[in-house]
């Protein structure tokens, strides 16, 4: 892809990035501007409802969702820089409002445009090679594929891609890759003792893999494995796949 | 119905964390089984591994939604072959038809080979009270049976112990000299069975399918014992679920192969057998008598409801627990009831109701690689997610057990999150807390960096902190960067 994409995609945010990790949000701005993206940004989202869903409050939920149906009812694509969030927009949505006909139609409109910001770039944008981004990057990375993206969207290969086509950039080999890194929003709180064992087991799995940087498609991941990384006093860095795609602003 | 501990799910699964012989035993067994069910995909092709699975799940779709019919077809065979057909509404009525053949059969001695079903009953000491002899005779189950204890893991009932703990409770309870060699073993409970399997009266079997159109017991083993519990005795009890009835033996084809390479990754069991009715005149052996105990148990509820049934699809192989990482921690007993796991856990919510069991759905971090590895593509992600909703939805008090303060907060986290105001608000007034933090001349939740939020006073933030730390607030949120210049688009 060399030409400019001249596109129009309404970017989501999602509640983690606007309110812990801006600098990824504005890294996804820029990678997509460097695509030729007309982005906008419907100021009055907020967070899609993942949270009280993945607890079982559908009624909150349910008035969370709505909101975003109709912040989002107008944008030509919707993009959303996190795996889990999008799975929210795309498939839970669905399932929210599965008896409200009306409802679910604009659910199902909302769920056709929406896309992963990793899927989005290869997918819609038909990015074959990081460079075209501006990403430089000099050392080893390791990938980890956070477990909504990759199952319940089945984004598997378009994050590799990219990551892989990033000059500079070398990938080491993550042992358990595809295991879940304990986070599970709620889980992680009520079964500490849980989730700190498994979260123990992939950052020893990241350090062991000789990578200086962490790199997944969900800050919310990357929040717990960054977490129990720097309690542990390790240096790793976590970055959000758009952070590294955007080298050229840093 | 054994001893429900559901509700001790917490401390359980902490105490089975910081087990390093449990670590181990499960680190070998359940990731070896994943290993070879890994290769057996590889063999078929990940293609056509996905053909079957999808094979194999519309047939069980297709016999769950005409379950009725079925039932039906399944009766009328069991009875033209010469048996009986028994349904069982509960536990109770179960173990009560067992217990009424064997008082007026004048049963001594029992042999069992392995079945789930019997253990969600309770059989055992229902017979043994009634002073019949009960021998299991899979080696997993004889194990845990000496050991008074129950299964740890559908398929490897034992998993939990190893070799060197098998060589003590044999010591201890056979009276034999320490041996930790497991040929020698196993040798060992051959040689005490045999002599069970020839004096036993009755033998009781569960079932990995009830074929339809011809009433055929179908159990799938790799020891041989669940042939001569079958055969040997003049009694022959199956007892299994209703869900495991399937149409035809052309039906049974693709499960033979779904279930041992998804379970052990054999690629067939070294014995299938099938039973079909008692001995006929011509035959040289087999049991004067056979009888099916198809069990409810709390099924029917599952079947009511669409969000649930697919649960009843399961075949027990056991992959999700060998790739879930909390049953890879945690083991099997912590979940406090018969069935472990991620579909344990929509099981046994069921079977023993959510409001001692509220904990087991809410044990997941709905990585979804259980559904991954389903050979029957059961959604069990989905599944805790409904059961979830209905500990905190539920019109039915006993069943919405979700506590106040989780209640609490999901209604101020949508009060909050429905009012782009309050939030901008709320991430102010963060800041201006996190920047007064010095001024706590005592004690700082922060790293010295301020960069990190290392011990903070209350849950759930606490909890996180014990072995994580948080990242504190930074200077802007996304939306104030954006009103402040980052919506120009200058490129």
């Amino acid at each position: 892809m060399t030409q400019k994409a001249n596109i129009t995609a309404d970017l989501y945010v999602t509640c983690i990035i606007d309110q812990l990790y801006p600098e990824v949000g504005v890294s996804v701005v820029n990678v997509l501007r460097r695509l030729g993206v007309i982005i906008g940004f419907p100021k009055d989202q907020t967070c899609c409802g993942q949270p009280v869903y993945n607890t079982g409050f559908n009624k909150e939920a349910r008035t969370l969702a709505k909101r975003a149906l109709e912040q989002f009812k107008n944008s030509e694509y919707v993009v959303v820089p996190s795996g889990s969030c999008a799975a929210t927009l795309r498939i839970f949505y669905l399932e929210l409002f599965a008896e409200e006909p009306e409802l679910l139609e604009q659910a199902k409109t909302l769920a056709a445009k929406t896309y992963e910001f990793s899927e989005f770039l290869v997918d819609v944008l038909k990015v074959e090679d990081a460079s075209v981004c501006g990403a430089t990057y000099q050392g080893a990375a390791v990938y980890h594929p956070s477990c909504h993206l990759m199952r319940e969207l089945g984004v598997k290969t378009q994050p590799r891609k990219l990551l892989n086509s990033v000059p500079g950039l070398e990938e080491k080999e993550l042992e358990g890759a595809k295991i879940c890194c304990g986070f599970g929003g709620t889980f992680s709180v009520k079964f500490p003792h849980i989730s700190e064992g498994m979260v123990g087991d992939k950052i020893a799995n990241v350090q062991a893999s000789g990578a200086e940087t962490l790199v997944s498609c969900d800050m919310s991941c990357l929040m717990n494995m960054g977490g129990a990384l720097n309690r542990q006093g390790s240096n790793i860095k976590i970055r959000h796949l758009a952070q590294i795609l955007d080298a050229e602003s840093k | 119905m054994p001893e429900i501990k559901t509700q001790e799910f917490s401390s359980a699964s902490a105490a089975a964390i910081s087990d390093p012989k449990l670590r181990r035993a499960l680190d070998r067994v359940a990731s070896g089984f994943e290993v070879a069910r890994l290769a057996r995909v590889a063999d078929a092709t990940p293609e056509v591994w996905d053909t079957w699975r999808q094979e194999a799940r519309d047939i069980k779709a297709h016999t769950i939604e005409h379950l009725d019919y079925y039932l039906d077809l399944l009766y009328t065979n069991i009875i033209a072959a010469g048996g009986h057909l028994h349904f069982a509404k509960d536990a109770d009525q179960a173990n009560e038809i067992v217990a009424h053949i064997a008082r007026t059969r004048n049963v001594k001695i029992a042999t069992k080979s392995k079945s789930m079903v019997s253990e969600e009953l309770g059989l055992n000491p229902v017979l043994e009270a009634m002073g019949v002899e009960v021998w299991e005779t899979d080696l997993g189950e004889y194990i845990i049976q000496l050991a008074e204890e129950t299964p740890s893991h559908l398929v490897a009932p034992a998993l939990h112990k190893s070799k060197e703990d098998v060589a003590e409770l044999f010591t201890e309870k056979l009276g034999i000299p320490y041996d930790e060699d497991i040929y020698h073993m196993a040798a060992t409970a051959r040689e005490v069975l045999r002599d069970k399997f020839m004096e036993a009266d009755l033998g009781i079997s569960g079932a990995n399918f009830v074929v339809a159109e011809t009433g055929t017991l179908v159990i799938i083993t790799n020891e041989g014992n669940g042939r001569l519990c079958t055969s040997a005795p003049r009694i022959h009890i199956g007892i299994t679920g209703m869900e495991k009835v399937i149409p035809s033996m052309q039906d049974l084809s693709i499960f033979l192969r779904i279930l041992p390479q998804s379970a052990t990754g054999q690629r067939i069991t070294s014995y299938v057998s099938m039973t079909t009715g008692p001995r006929r005149s011509d035959d040289e052996d087999g049991p004067e008598e056979f009888h099916l105990i198809l069990v409810d148990n709390g099924r029917s509820k599952m079947l009511a409801d669409p969000t649930l049934r697919e649960a009843l699809y399961c075949i027990r192989c056991g992959a999700c627990l060998n790739i879930c990482p909390i049953y890879a921690r945690i083991g099997g007993h912590a979940y406090g009831w018969v069935y472990p796991g991620p579909i344990g856990a929509v099981v046994s919510s069921m079977l023993v109701g959510l409001k001692q069991a509220s904990e087991l759905p809410q044990a997941s971090s709905l990585c979804g690689a259980c559904r991954e590895v389903c050979p029957i593509n059961i959604n069990i992600p989905r599944m805790l997610l409904n059961l979830r909703k209905k500990t905190a939805e539920s019109p039915d008090p006993d069943v919405r057990s979700a506590p106040a303060s989780e209640r609490l907060f999901a209604r101020a986290y949508a009060r909050l999150m429905s009012s782009p105001g309050l939030l901008r608000m709320a991430a102010r007034l963060g800041r201006i807390l996190q920047k007064a933090e010095h001024l706590m001349p005592f004690f700082s939740p922060l790293t010295k960096d301020g960069k990190w939020i290392r011990s903070a006073p209350l849950p759930p933030l606490s909890k996180w902190n014990k072995a994580r730390d948080l990242p504190t607030l930074p200077k802007q949120t996304f939306h104030e960067l954006w009103e402040k210049g980052l919506s120009r688009d200058d490129s």
